[in-house]
C-alpha cells in the first residue's frame, strides 16, 4: 500500500523545524478542549435516545487534543509539511501573507455590506477588489466585469431559478 | 423488471431534449473546469449546488455526471500541456504526456488520452451497472450494526489509505467530525456558541464551498506564479496505426486497475493510474522510451482514471458511501433533493438512478465527439488572466453560500472555513477527510442511535452481524499492519541515527 514515507522528512542533523506547525497544534488542541468543554454542559438524554448527546463530543474532543500532542511531538521531530501543489502555485518563492490579508478585507467588506447595498453591489465590489489585489491591471475593466457579473447572476437567479437575492439598496431598481 | 429494461428507460430519459443539453452543458463545462488550473470538479460541483433549488433532480445530477467525468478528462489536457498537473489522479500521466508533447507529439497524446478516457469510462460504467443494483440488493439487507461498520470502515480507509501523512489525514478527519457536531439534532445546542443561527449546524454546501473554492484561491493567492507557464500549443489530436497499436493493451489494462481501486471505499485514482505506469513500463516493447515521452505510459495512467472515476460510483450508489472529493458533493446534491442516500436508492428512485446511469453512457460518448475538435480551444483557456480567475472563483463561491439562505452570516462561516482550507493546503492537511468527515459523522451517530434503539441499549448488538464482524476485522488487520509499519520506520530511523553516531 502508500507507505510513501519520505525520506526527507526523517531528521538528520541539521534539522528542520517548522514552527508555524506548533501554532497549528496549538489551534488543535484548544478546539479539541472547547469541544469536550461544550460536551460538559450538556444534559443526559431522553430515555429512548441510548446515545447519549454528549458521547461523540468526548470522543472527537478527546481525539482532536490527542492528534495535537501527536502534531507537536512530530514537529519537534523535524516533520515538515508537505504545501499543496498546483498549476499556478509556486512554492519556490516565500508566502505573500499580505494578499492573502488584502483578500479577507475585501471578503469582509461583501459580508458587512450585503444587507444594505445587496448582492449587486457588493458583488461587483468583491469582484473588482479581489482582482485588483491578485494584480489586475486595469480597475475599470475590473469593475466593468463585476458589475456584469454580479447583476446577470442576480437576475440569472431570479428568471432562471426563481429566486430573489434580497437586493438591498437597489430594491425596486432591479 | 430486469436490469437492462430498467437501464433502456433511462435512456429514453435521458435523452428528452433538455436532459441531453444538461448532459452537453456539463460535459463542456466539466473539461473546461478541468482545464482551468485552481478549479477541479469537486470545487465546480460545489459552486453550482444551488441550481438543485430549482432545477429537476435528474437533470442537476446528469449535468453533475457530465462534469464529474469531463474534469477528469480537462485535467488530462493539463497535465500533458503545462508540466504541472493540478489533481492528484493526474500526477502520472503528466510524466509521460508532458514528455511526449515537448517532444511534439502532443496531439497524440491527447488523442491516446481522450479514447482512453471514453474506452475505460465506458467499460467502467458497464461494470458499474452490472455490479452496483446487485451490491445494493445485499447492502439493503444489513442491519444498523453493519452500516454502521460499513461508515466506520469508509471513514477510516480514506484517512489511512491515502496520502502521506496519516497523522494528518485523522487530524482533517477529525476536524471534520466536530464540524459535524455543531447543531441542535439531538435536542440540545452542540458547538453552538449559543447562536441561533448556528442551531441547524453549518450548512454542508457552505463548508463545501468554503474548503474547497476560498481555501484554494487564497492557498494560490499566497503563492501566485508571477511568470507565465509554457503551455505547448497544440493542433487536432489524432493518432497514427502504430500509436492505436500501442494503446489499445494498455487501455485496457489501466480500466482493470482503475475500476476495482475505484469501487474499493478507499477508492482515488492515484494507485491505480500509478500501478498501471509501472506495468506498462515492464510490458513495453521498447521500455528505454519511457521517461522520453512513451505514448503506452499515457494510454494505461489515463484509462485508469476514468474507470476508478466510474468505481467510485459503485459505493456512492449501492451504500451512499462517498470514497473522492466529487462524490461527496454528488451525494450532497442527492441530499440537497431530500432523497436518501444509502442502499435503498435503487428501490426508492429506480428512474433516476437509471437515468444518471444512462447519461453516464451519453456523457462519455459526447466527451469523444465534442473534444477531439475542441482541443486547441481549450488550449486557450490555459491563458485567461489569474487574477480574472481567482476574483471569478471568490465572486461564485460567495453567490454559492449566499444563496442557501440569503445571510451574511453564511459568508462570515465562509471566511472562517475558508481560512481553515487556506490552513490545511499550507500544512498539508488532506481536504477530502475533513469532507467526509462533516457528511458521514452525523450519519454514523444516527446508525450507531439506531442499531442501539433497537437492541434497547445494549452495545453487543454491534458485532451480532457477520458482515459487521468481517469489517472489523479488515479495520483492525489495517491498524496493526499500519502500526507495524511505523514501528519499522522508526526502528530503522533509530538504527540509521545509531550508524550516524558511530
Amino acid at each position: 500500500m502508500t507507505t510513501t514515507q519520505q525520506p526527507s522528512a526523517t531528521p538528520r542533523d541539521g534539522r528542520v523545524v517548522d514552527r508555524a506547525q506548533y501554532a497549528l497544534a496549538a489551534g488543535i488542541g484548544i478546539a479539541g478542549a472547547y469541544v469536550t468543554y461544550d460536551a460538559t454542559t450538556l444534559h443526559k438524554g431522553f430515555a429512548d435516545q441510548p446515545v447519549q448527546p454528549y458521547t461523540f463530543p468526548y470522543i472527537v474532543g478527546a481525539g482532536l487534543i490527542v492528534l495535537a500532542v501527536l502534531l507537536a511531538l512530530a514537529t519537534a521531530r523535524g516533520d515538515v509539511a508537505e504545501s499543496e501543489e498546483g498549476e499556478d502555485v509556486d512554492l519556490t518563492k516565500g508566502s505573500d501573507w499580505v494578499t492573502v490579508g488584502k483578500l479577507v478585507v475585501v471578503f469582509a467588506l461583501n459580508f458587512a455590506l450585503i444587507s444594505w447595498l445587496g448582492w449587486a453591489i457588493t458583488g461587483a465590489l468583491l469582484f473588482a477588489g479581489t482582482a485588483h489585489v491578485l494584480g489586475a491591471r486595469s480597475i475599470v475593466r475590473s469593475l466593468a466585469i463585476g458589475v456584469v457579473l454580479s447583476v446577470l447572476s442576480w437576475y440569472g437567479f431570479y428568471s432562471g431559478l426563481g429566486l430573489a437575492i434580497p437586493a438591498g439598496v437597489l430594491d425596486g431598481v432591479l | 423488471m430486469g436490469s437492462f429494461d430498467l437501464l433502456m428507460q433511462g435512456f429514453e430519459n435521458a435523452f428528452t431534449p433538455t436532459n441531453l443539453l444538461y448532459a452537453c452543458i456539463g460535459v463542456l463545462l466539466g473539461t473546461a473546469v478541468g482545464v482551468l488550473p485552481g478549479i477541479g470538479p469537486a470545487m465546480t460541483l460545489a459552486l453550482l449546488l444551488p441550481i438543485t433549488y430549482s432545477v429537476e433532480p435528474a437533470s442537476a445530477l446528469i449535468m453533475f455526471a457530465g462534469i464529474y467525468y469531463g474534469g477528469m478528462y480537462g485535467g488530462s489536457t493539463t497535465s500533458i500541456l503545462l508540466n504541472t498537473p493540478g489533481e492528484s489522479s493526474s500526477v502520472v500521466t503528466a510524466i509521460e504526456g508532458n514528455k511526449m508533447a515537448k517532444a511534439g507529439r502532443a496531439a497524440q497524446a491527447l488523442a491516446t488520452a481522450a479514447i482512453g478516457s471514453f474506452v475505460a469510462g465506458t467499460i467502467g460504467t458497464l461494470l458499474l451497472v452490472l455490479f452496483a443494483p446487485k451490491l445494493a440488493t445485499e447492502v439493503v439487507k444489513l442491519g444498523a450494526p453493519s452500516y454502521f461498520a460499513l461508515l466506520l470502515l469508509a471513514l477510516f480507509a480514506v484517512t489511512a489509505v491515502l496520502g502521506t501523512s496519516r497523522l494528518r489525514g485523522f487530524t482533517a478527519l477529525f476536524i471534520g467530525l466536530a464540524i459535524g457536531l455543531v447543531g441542535t439534532s439531538t435536542g440540545q445546542p452542540r458547538l453552538t456558541f449559543g447562536s441561533p443561527l448556528l442551531a441547524d449546524g453549518i450548512d454542508i454546501v457552505v463548508v463545501a464551498v468554503a474548503i474547497f473554492a476560498i481555501g484554494e484561491a487564497l492557498w494560490v493567492a499566497s503563492h501566485l506564479r508571477r511568470r507565465p507557464l509554457d503551455i505547448i500549443p497544440v493542433g487536432q489530436p489524432w493518432m497514427s496505426r502504430d500509436d492505436w497499436g500501442r494503446s489499445w493493451k494498455p487501455w485496457l489494462r489501466g480500466t482493470a486497475f482503475g475500476f476495482p481501486f475505484g469501487a474499493l471505499p478507499a477508492g482515488g485514482a492515484e494507485l491505480p493510474t500509478f500501478l498501471s505506469y509501472i506495468t506498462e513500463r515492464k510490458l513495453a516493447k521498447n521500455p528505454e522510451e519511457f521517461g522520453h515521452g512513451a505514448i503506452e505510459g499515457v494510454a494505461g495512467p489515463e484509462a485508469a482514471n476514468n474507470a476508478s472515476a466510474a468505481g467510485t460510483l459503485v459505493p456512492l450508489l449501492a451504500m451512499g458511501l462517498p470514497t473522492t472529493a466529487t462524490a461527496a458533493v454528488i451525494l450532497l446534491a442527492f441530499q440537497s433533493y431530500g432523497i436518501e442516500t444509502g442502499p435503498g436508492l435503487f428501490d426508492s428512485q429506480p428512474l433516476l438512478v437509471w437515468t444518471l446511469l444512462a447519461s453516464l453512457f451519453i456523457g462519455n460518448t459526447l466527451l469523444l465527439v465534442l473534444n477531439l475538435p475542441l482541443a486547441p480551444v481549450w488550449a486557450k483557456l490555459l491563458q485567461i488572466p489569474r487574477p480574472y480567475l481567482y476574483a471569478g472563483i471568490l465572486f461564485f463561491a460567495s453567490l454559492g453560500a449566499y444563496s442557501v439562505n440569503f445571510q451574511w452570516f453564511d459568508l462570515l462561516i465562509l471566511l472562517v472555513i475558508g481560512l481553515l482550507g487556506l490552513a490545511m493546503r499550507r500544512f498539508g492537511l488532506p481536504v477530502l477527510p475533513l469532507i467526509i468527515g462533516v457528511i458521514l459523522g452525523p450519519r454514523l451517530e444516527a446508525q450507531l442511535t439506531e442499531a442501539l434503539a433497537i437492541s434497547s441499549g445494549k452495545v453487543s448488538t454491534l458485532w451480532s452481524e457477520p458482515v459487521a464482524v468481517i469489517v472489523y476485522v479488515i479495520i483492525a488487520g489495517a491498524l496493526l499492519f499500519i502500526m507495524g509499519n511505523g514501528v519499522r520506520t522508526l526502528l530503522r530511523n533509530n538504527n540509521q541515527k545509531k550508524k550516524v553516531l558511530a
